[in-house]
């Protein structure tokens, strides 16, 4: 089953490599964008991941640093393209940017959500995010509540340009890939045992000596600044900054992606990213096929409303297969808890 | 000889019931000292208060020459006070080995150490795998803590404890729930550890405590109702009358 | 200051959050009761909007609407409590979450499918369509001088349910200790049934009565969840009492705060910077409030659990 499993995610790692050059040689260049998304909403759910898998904070707020991040991005395009600071555009400064100010953002609503527990926390989280979300809705300048269209996306002089979709694609890919291999140093470190003793036994590690709360608030902080990378390619890629993307709602999506790929486990978000994305492409046109095989009519209503089996097939995710895609690769049907 | 632990005036009310009442107790450097009393008579309080985890109505806990009454439960573990749960208390998903490496690792000072490896890390598992051994658990290092026996959880809550290096443990019935032979396994641990370490013990078993005890404090409705030495507590009327439930014979 | 806008913003404010407190309250006590995090509340919310659009427009008549839309809500909520939420309750938050988000995802493409994806507008009734002079100068509109009235009726009726009725009584006693309740021998799973057909009702009442003010359209209920959430979390979980006053409070920060911060700002600041934080700041207040109370309070105002 291991050796599945591994061969699985190595496929997938490999296929996602080569997603620009197949794209450029089928000539479907729609499939970059699309798989752009898919390694952006990866970062964005592999962060949430290390707070609500490893450390099982359930974080309901988590496109709120996701938002962050991309406004860095809006902002900075906005001042360059009104106000001629043409430094507002540099890649370097984006990219610095929509770490430390999500991360510093994770760890203000951090500290304060962090003193709460179970539904508390789920909601003051939730809470928090929507706060951001109409306080960018409030701020008319950046565009409020119709965003803002980039002309100029983050410029990183001669190193790459992001408007050549590829180059985006491999920027995505490669921050990806270090987001991974940091996060498996992490949850591996001696922070990391700390984070994950805390979830599976809070109290125990408090006995033996360690300030919990201290070590879950970095881990939360660390989380909204690797969320708020994601924030930075999503408005590259998108080449718009908007408050839709901060709704809570998304903060729903990129919990279901944790919870589809597999919980606490590195891949698991990104087989879960990958799979959500897919099933938010393909389902419509899937039901509208099943739906012409059984020979039903008008079918087209099959495929609009493919949403009304997306909520079920949720809840009988949650109910059946906690695990989530990486634990049905580990062999383990059902519940894994 | 030196106080380790010294209560003094100790009170915790839950609503109406008074848990402990006005509670005094030292307990000397290097002794086993016993704690007994019926279900319910405040001895899982009491920890509870001494780790921290229960804050105490009034009173004060003096540790290691200092007053700890309103230090947070990690500090006073930091200071060296352990303690074992009387309901096995361990990371469920984690190996017994971790457990114990993480309870060596808090002892090691700040964990903000966020790139080499844990779980290969020698400074963490030469100590954690001696601590393993003292309990008698070296073979089971592996095993996921949830799939160990009722009895090795209870070992390895007892070298979680052990692994922070405390002065003092605090174990709340250590052989809460052992057959015979764990328990008979569980006294020889302990009589090992003994005189190298302050322990405050309680326990059910009176077997465990006749063999371990240098002193022994009966609890009863939270107020120690006599502290002595074994034979002392042994024969005292009112304790065999409140607790060891036996008849007076002249009653 | 004007005063009159004043006393007008501040009736604003009133109703909103008695719009919020009848939301909340139905949270707060399957928060309290059932230990469950139902983030479909807000579906409740829009579907007893529709529901009233529907029967509006049937009927002809809107006070019609309101005496069918309030059992159907109910049922609605019973049906959901039955079929759905009922396997819920020994799971975990984050399974909670996970299937009553897919719920919102369900209920948003049944009514797109039942009603279609354009909002409606329903009329205001009749009778309340003109605006009534409080007082020299003063002159509100009526229809939202009922929601008042009515709201406040909504409270009182649910204040006498829980202190005065059996209902009441095991409901209360559910919230502070549910095992006891349970041990008393009353058919919880029955009990549980009509508390969330009760908090359905009145998220559908908000709903409705909401219908005629703003637009009813698919989604309507997912920012007003989020700030009945706020008001739980200041309010303390599974305090009823706790919910009215802090949706008050929410309702009148939030309303006067838009109205008036932007003055009070541009009093220390120049316009520019004023004109363009105002609104933003403004939106945030009750977030804030929020923050500060849990910094004291991390339980919330009125905690049930701890009386
Ligand atoms: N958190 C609490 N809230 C209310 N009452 C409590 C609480 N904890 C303990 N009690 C009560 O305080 C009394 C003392 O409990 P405690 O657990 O300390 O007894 P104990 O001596 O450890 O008993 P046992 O031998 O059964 O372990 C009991 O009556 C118990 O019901
Ligand atoms: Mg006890």
């Amino acid at each position: 089953m291991q050796m599945i499993r591994v061969g699985f995610i190595g496929l997938v790692m490999l296929a996602l490599a080569v997603v620009p050059v197949v794209a450029n040689a089928i000539d479907e260049p729609f499939y970059v964008s699309l798989f752009t998304r898919m390694l952006v909403l990866a970062i964005a759910a592999s962060s949430l991941n290390l707070v609500l898998g490893y450390g099982g904070m359930v974080s309901f707020g988590h496109a709120a640093y996701l938002g962050l991040g991309s406004y860095v991005v809006g902002i900075g395009f906005y001042h360059a393209a009104n106000d001629g600071m043409d430094w507002a555009l540099n890649g370097w400064l984006h990219l610095a940017l929509a770490v430390v100010i999500p991360g510093m953002a994770a760890l203000l609503i951090g500290a304060i959500s962090l003193r709460t527990r179970g539904v508390y926390f789920i909601m003051i989280t939730l809470a928090f995010s929507q706060m951001l979300y109409y306080f960018f809705i409030g701020l008319e300048r950046y565009g409020g509540d119709d965003g803002l269209s980039l002309w100029y996306l983050s410029d990183f002089g001669d190193v790459m340009d992001l408007n050549d979709d590829s180059q985006l694609y491999y920027l995505a890919y490669g921050l990806l890939v270090l987001v991974l291999f940091t996060l498996y140093r992490l949850v591996n470190s001696r922070f990391g045992m700390v984070v994950r003793g805390a979830k599976s036994n809070e109290r125990r590690l408090m006995a033996v000596g360690f300030p919990t709360y201290r070590y879950r608030l970095v881990a939360f902080g660390i989380s909204g600044a690797i969320c708020g990378v994601a924030g930075f390619l999503m408005a590259n890629q998108s080449e718009f900054v908007s408050t839709s993307e901060m709704h809570w709602v998304h903060s729903g999506d990129l919990i279901v992606m944790v919870v589809l790929g597999g919980m606490g486990t590195l891949f698991g978000p990104v087989l879960g990213a990958v799979g959500f994305l897919m099933l938010e492409q393909y389902l419509p046109e899937l039901m509208e096929g099943v739906c012409h095989i059984i020979g039903g009519e008008s079918c087209g209503i099959a495929g609009e409303y493919w949403k009304m089996v997306f909520g079920p097939l949720l809840i009988l995710i949650v109910l059946f297969a906690r695990g989530g895609i990486d634990g049905l690769l580990q062999g383990k049907v059902g519940r894994n808890v | 000889m030196s106080e380790a632990l010294t209560i003094e005036g100790l009170v915790k009310q839950f609503g109406g019931l008074t848990a402990t009442d006005h509670l005094s107790l030292s307990v000397t450097q290097g002794e086993v000292h016993a704690v007994i009393g019926p279900n319910g008579a405040g001895k899982t309080t009491l920890i509870g208060q001494l780790t921290g985890e229960i804050t105490p109505d009034a009173g004060t806990i003096r540790f290691a020459g200092r007053d700890v009454t309103g230090l947070a439960v990690h500090r006073r573990s930091m200071l060296g006070l352990a303690r074992s749960f009387q309901i096995t208390n361990v990371l469920a998903d984690f190996t017994a080995r971790a457990n114990v490496a993480l309870a060596v690792q808090a002892h090691q000072g700040h964990s903000f150490r966020f790139w080499r490896k844990a779980a290969t890390d020698p400074r963490l598992i030469g100590p954690a795998e001696e601590h393993l051994a003292t309990v008698g658990l070296a073979d089971r290092a592996d095993v996921t803590a949830s799939s160990l026996s009722h009895g090795e959880q209870r070992q390895l809550e007892l070298a979680m404890a052990l692994a922070t290096r405390p002065a003092m443990l605090l174990l709340d019935e250590p052989m809460a729930g052992m057959g015979p032979e764990d328990s008979a396994r569980m006294v020889e641990i302990l009589k090992r550890l003994k005189g190298e370490l302050t322990i405050l013990l309680v326990e059910h078993d009176m077997d465990a405590v006749f063999a371990l005890a240098d002193r022994i404090t009966v609890l009863v409705y939270g107020r120690a109702i006599a502290t002595g030495a074994p034979e002392q507590i042994r024969n005292d009327p009112d304790v065999r009358a409140a607790y060891l439930g036996e008849e007076t014979g002249d009653a | 200051m004007n005063w009159i806008l004043l006393i007008e913003q501040t009736l604003n404010g009133l109703q909103l959050g008695l719009l919020l407190f009848l939301l909340a309250a139905g949270l707060t006590l399957v928060f309290g009761i059932m230990d469950l995090v139902n983030l479909a509340h807000g579906s409740l919310y829009m579907v007893g909007a529709y529901f009233a659009a529907t029967f509006t427009a049937w009927t002809g008549s809107f006070v019609l609407a309101v005496v069918l839309t309030l059992p159907a809500t109910l049922l609605v909520g019973a049906v959901v409590e039955i079929v759905c939420l009922r396997t819920l309750y020994d799971r975990d938050h984050l399974d909670q979450v996970l299937a009553t988000f897919g719920l919102i995802l369900f209920f948003n493409e049944l009514v797109r499918l039942v009603w279609g994806p354009a909002g409606l507008s329903v009329p205001l009734p009749e009778f309340l369509s003109s605006s009534l002079e409080l007082a020299p100068g003063l002159i509100y509109p009526s229809y939202r001088l009922a929601i008042i009235i009515a709201s406040l009726l909504a409270a009182f009726f649910l204040y006498w349910l829980v202190a005065r009725t059996r209902i009441g009584m095991l409901i209360r006693a559910g919230a502070s200790n549910r095992e006891m309740v349970g041990a008393l021998g009353v058919n919880i799973r029955f009990l549980f049934t009509i508390v969330f057909g009760l908090g359905a009702a009145l998220a559908g009442l908000a709903g409705l009565m909401a219908a005629p003010i703003s637009t009813v359209e698919i989604g309507m209920g997912e920012n007003v969840l989020i700030l009945a959430f706020v008001v739980i979390v200041i309010g303390g979980i599974g305090s009823i009492r706790g919910a009215f006053v802090s949706a008050l409070l929410i309702g009148l920060i939030d309303t006067v705060g838009r109205a008036f911060l932007p003055d009070v700002i541009g009093g220390f600041f120049d316009d520019e910077f004023a004109d363009a934080a105002a609104p933003a700041l403004a939106s945030m207040s009750i977030y804030l409030l929020m923050a500060v109370i849990l910094a004291f309070r991390p339980e919330g105002l009125f905690s049930a659990r701890n009386g």
